[in-house]
């Protein structure tokens, strides 16, 4: 196959990824909405949690908008996972398996909607956070990392979402993990810095969780400007994940889409 | 002989949790021709069409598909077929004619080439008129339509239909039949057809296969099955109902008794429809009123129940048993 035919390939799947994406407003919509919703009860709710002696900011807003990114990156992998689950269980799989298509385009197709709604959830998501009187310490540039950051963890989990469709070859197992992703979010360093969290066990946990670091990564541009350590912990735990996932993804779509 | 379009022999397809789905089939479909592939519901079919399309891998047995090995030559059977596997495999959030460009891609064609492939195709289904409308608006027929016009982007040579008509209306039903013989009769394309509609098999298929617990019981021509079981039935409704059990014993004077109406008898007439005149007279001898009587010529329904020993409808009522009830 040539490599004009390739890209090609590439650029019609990325676009149906993206065009099917955006035409389903259920699943765009509540990925948006329901973030922003427990920002708000979240800053409103939890902000004497700033009076805390080591509390980073005196604005909850400005600790909590880094929530918002990582749970729209949740709703990354119930779209990636859903989509592709359709795909297979009505036979739209079996229709690219008959075309010449190689299967890393169709890989490559897939992660294109997710960075589209990734993109639109992370401009959003700024953009709310900044009319409300949150700041990026980093500047303009911090807002650029903050983006392509949260299109990494998109990736990430919306891999993982894919994978578990192509595995269990159904929507359901894909409604299945939604809780784990919030179970993980929430045993994080999500509601307080994990130095301020009293339960050991917590504690422990949240120093364990990757996505105490993708949080913490956002937070750093967020609260302190040019945080190194923190940018380091965060893309390795995001790009660790990510690169995992789609490596699992690409094995299960081996499995998935059989042809001789 | 030269190779036929489609050959397969011993082909073998075992699952892991399941009983063995395809039980050794030998086929050959000439260049040409339109074979139907007639079985109730779980009959083996669509397992025999994903490994002749090279979805699946055969467990034992060889098959070649256009002259390309569906085991070892993938990408080229691939290329020689078209499929339109069953229920229509299609993305309700985009329309028709982004289908289209979405295959013609995949098949790597571009700009004009793909443009004008895809108008035709669509002009050729009757979806010109909705083809910039979302197809999970289309109605079963439109689906199906568009389908087809998918499997043909490439110009196959081979055409799979995996049960095409599946649950359409009559009228879209007839639409389609007219463009699968369209397509033979017109392009020369080979049609492999899986059905379990006799009135489709009988219609379309040049020859039909028809498959039982995945093993062809019988195959030929439509017209050389039903020659081979040979009798015609008469079924017959007495006037007053009171006549019906010695209208029965008159009729079982000329053949065994076949299900029919409640109402009247039915019976295969073991000398043929020269036997009818010979019907009316003994009825009219024993002085039995005749409401109804109609001559049915066998159809591929008595070629399944004559060579499986059950109706094809009832096979397909007891393939769609659940397990545990069909073990009891």
């Amino acid at each position: 196959m040539s490599h004009r035919t390739f890209l090609r390939q590439v650029g019609a799947l990325a676009r149906r990824s993206v065009v099917r994406t955006l035409r389903q407003p259920a699943m765009v919509v509540p990925s948006i909405l329901f973030p922003l919703i427990l920002l708000s009860i979240n800053s409103s709710g939890l902000e004497s949690a700033t009076m805390l002696p080591g509390f980073p900011t005196d604005s909850y807003l400005q600790f909590a908008l880094a929530i918002t990114f990582v749970q729209g990156a949740l709703f990354s992998a119930m779209s990636a996972g859903t989509n592709v689950a359709t795909d297979i269980e009505n036979g739209f799989m079996n229709r690219l398996a008959l075309t010449p298509l190689r299967r890393i385009a169709l890989m490559l197709g897939q992660l294109a909607g997710i960075v589209a709604l990734g993109s639109i959830q992370a401009l959003t998501f700024l953009v709310v956070g900044l009319v409300f009187g949150a700041g990026i310490a980093a500047g303009a540039a911090g807002a650029v990392v903050i983006v392509a950051f949260s299109l990494l963890i998109s990736l990430a989990f919306g891999c993982i979402g894919a994978f578990t469709a192509l595995r269990a070859g159904n929507g359901e197992a894909v409604q299945g993990i939604f809780p784990l992703f919030f179970a993980a979010l929430f045993l994080s360093s999500m509601s307080l810095p994990r130095n301020l969290i009293e339960q050991d066990w917590f504690r422990t946990i949240a120093d364990w969780n990757p996505v105490s670091y993708m949080l913490e990564c956002i937070r750093s541009l967020m609260i302190d400007g040019w945080d190194a350590e923190a940018l380091a912990l965060g893309f390795a735990c995001a790009g660790g994940l990510a690169l995992i996932a789609i490596v699992a993804a690409a094995s299960a779509l081996r499995t998935r889409m059989v042809r001789t | 002989m030269s190779e036929g379009a489609i050959e397969a022999y011993g082909l073998v397809r075992d699952f892991k949790k399941g009983p063995r789905a395809v039980d050794g089939i030998d086929l050959r479909v000439e260049t040409g021709e339109v074979f139907g592939f007639l079985g109730p519901n779980g009959a083996g079919k669509s397992t025999t069409v994903h490994m002749l399309t090279t979805l699946l891998p055969p467990t034992a047995g060889t098959a070649r598909v256009g002259g390309h090995d569906v085991v070892h030559e993938g990408p080229a059977v691939r290329a020689a077929i078209g499929a339109a596997l069953q229920e229509a495999a299609l993305d309700p959030f985009l329309t028709g004619r982004e289908h289209m460009k979405l295959q013609t891609a995949m098949h790597g064609m571009s700009g004009d080439e793909a443009r004008k492939r895809s108008d035709s195709l669509l002009e050729r289904v009757g979806l010109t008129q909705a083809a910039d409308r979302r197809v999970g608006g289309y109605s079963g027929g439109m689906k199906r339509r568009l389908d087809l016009a998918l499997a043909l982007v490439h110009r196959p040579r081979i055409l799979f239909l995996d049960e095409p008509t599946t649950g359409l209306d009559p009228q879209s039903r007839t639409a389609l039949w007219a463009e699968v013989q369209r397509l033979a009769a017109d392009r020369g394309v080979t049609v492999f057809l899986t059905t379990q509609y006799l009135e489709e098999a009988d219609v379309l298929a040049d020859r039909v296969g028809i498959i039982d617990q995945g093993r062809i019981v019988a195959e030929g021509t439509p017209e050389a099955l039903k020659a081979e079981i040979g009798r015609p039935s008469v079924e017959a409704i007495p006037a007053e109902p009171e006549q019906l059990e010695q209208m029965k014993a008159v009729l079982a004077r000329f053949g065994e008794s076949v299900a029919g109406s409640t109402k009247g008898a039915s019976v295969r007439l073991a000398g043929g429809d020269s036997q009818l005149a010979n019907v009316v007279r003994a009825l009219d001898g024993e002085q039995i009123k005749i409401q109804d009587l109609q001559l049915h010529a066998p159809t591929l329904d008595d070629v399944f129940l004559a060579k499986t020993g059950r109706s094809l409808e009832g096979a397909a009522e007891e393939a769609e048993q659940p397990e545990e009830a069909v073990a009891a």
